[in-house]
């Protein structure tokens, strides 16, 4: 979907690029960019640096830049562009016939999140039509002003979560676990942060594995995480997923 | 950025936080954060410095590891709006950076496959 809409866009001089934000890096990546042909960069952020130098806490979001190299819209939540949808969209999740009770759970609750691509495409198709004249052009001022809340505790957090990264790179599962949750801890609203950990332990085989992001059933016991997937939304409020687009 | 010393060469720590060290302070974009005691030399001293820049630093001894946080300068993730000079690998492997778009308007979209 993105892609088309590059592409619809791009004589105007438009760019996309989409950064994958995922440990498992390439091989993870790979099929999902191949399966959209882009002809945009497609980049790899195996360590979260979008979290790091933007604000991203969450996917999909997106951000702003201008012809300068000036952000004009910090990190939000950026949902694909409605018009480009296309009709037989090849489900991630394979063969639906019988699906486990978590799964069904994690997807009655995704059908709750809200959000509203009608009026993100607007917006966009509004500045790459019309550039710093767009209402939704924020100055530098407003753009820093609307980029992610940060403390000391959010840049540990950070720090905590590089280590993970690099730890589980490293092979060192164990100890990726302990930072991955000091991040956690720290930064509690970095949902991106919760997701990457809760994706990397064990699920299901098969195309399921990555999306379970929680105990296994008879293995409770071994989930090494103070959250998961369907607790956590459950507790947010599935409505509460992404904050509202403000222009 | 990740360090397995405590001392890291001056452009190491420049190019991957996006800080340049000049003898006004740490800069980037307008901002510019004075230094009491700035680093000399090609070496930085990370604890000295990401203490003065208010970075944070995280110590895996275990694995002699040093991680530095970053900036949260203003109580928010932009210090500046320039856009950082974001690196990462494509697909292909080759090594992209940000600044190469320069003259386009540029959406940037994270995603995961999870």
């Amino acid at each position: 979907m993105w892609q088309a809409f590059r592409n619809a866009h791009h004589a105007e001089g438009f760019e996309l690029i989409t950064v994958g934000m995922d440990t498992a890096g390439v091989e993870a990546c790979r099929p999902f960019i191949e399966a959209a042909s882009p002809e945009h960069p497609s980049l790899i952020d195996t360590h979260h640096r979008v979290a790091e130098q933007f604000g991203v806490i969450n996917i999909p979001n997106a951000v702003w830049i201008d012809e300068d190299g000036v952000i004009v819209r910090p990190a939000e939540a950026a949902p694909a562009p409605p018009s480009m949808r296309d009709g037989d969209r090849q489900s991630s999740l394979g063969d639906m016939g019988e699906m486990p009770e978590r799964v069904m759970a994690i997807m009655g609750e995704a059908m709750k999140i809200e959000s509203d691509p009608e009026a993100y495409e607007a917006a966009l198709v509004d500045w790459i039509t019309n550039g710093a004249d767009s209402e939704f052009a924020l100055s530098p001022e407003q753009a820093i002003e609307r980029s992610r809340p940060r403390d000391d505790s959010t840049s540990r957090g950070a720090a905590h979560f590089e280590l993970a990264a690099h730890l589980e790179l490293a092979g060192e599962h164990e100890a990726a676990i302990g930072h991955f949750r000091q991040a956690h801890e720290l930064v509690p609203d970095n949902f991106s942060y919760k997701r990457q950990a809760w994706s990397l332990e064990p699920g299901p085989e098969g195309p399921l594995n990555r999306f379970w992001q929680g105990p296994t059933e008879g293995a409770e016991a071994d989930w090494p995480y103070a959250g998961d997937w369907l607790a956590d939304v459950k507790e947010m409020g599935a409505a509460n997923y992404y904050p509202a687009f403000q222009p | 950025m990740i360090s397995n010393t405590a001392q890291v060469q001056r452009s190491v720590f420049e190019q991957r936080t996006g800080w340049a060290l000049k003898p006004e302070g740490a800069c980037k974009g307008d901002v510019c954060i004075p230094l009491a005691s700035p680093p000399e030399g090609d070496t930085v001293d990370l604890a000295s410095l990401t203490e003065q820049m208010g970075l944070a630093l995280v110590h895996d001894a275990d694995h002699g590891l040093w991680a530095v946080g970053p900036e949260a300068l203003g109580g928010r993730a932009l210090a500046t709006a320039e856009a950082p000079n974001l690196t990462l690998p494509t697909v292909e492997g080759d090594i992209f950076e940000l600044h190469s778009l320069r003259g386009s308007k540029v959406l940037m979209v994270a995603w995961s496959p999870y």
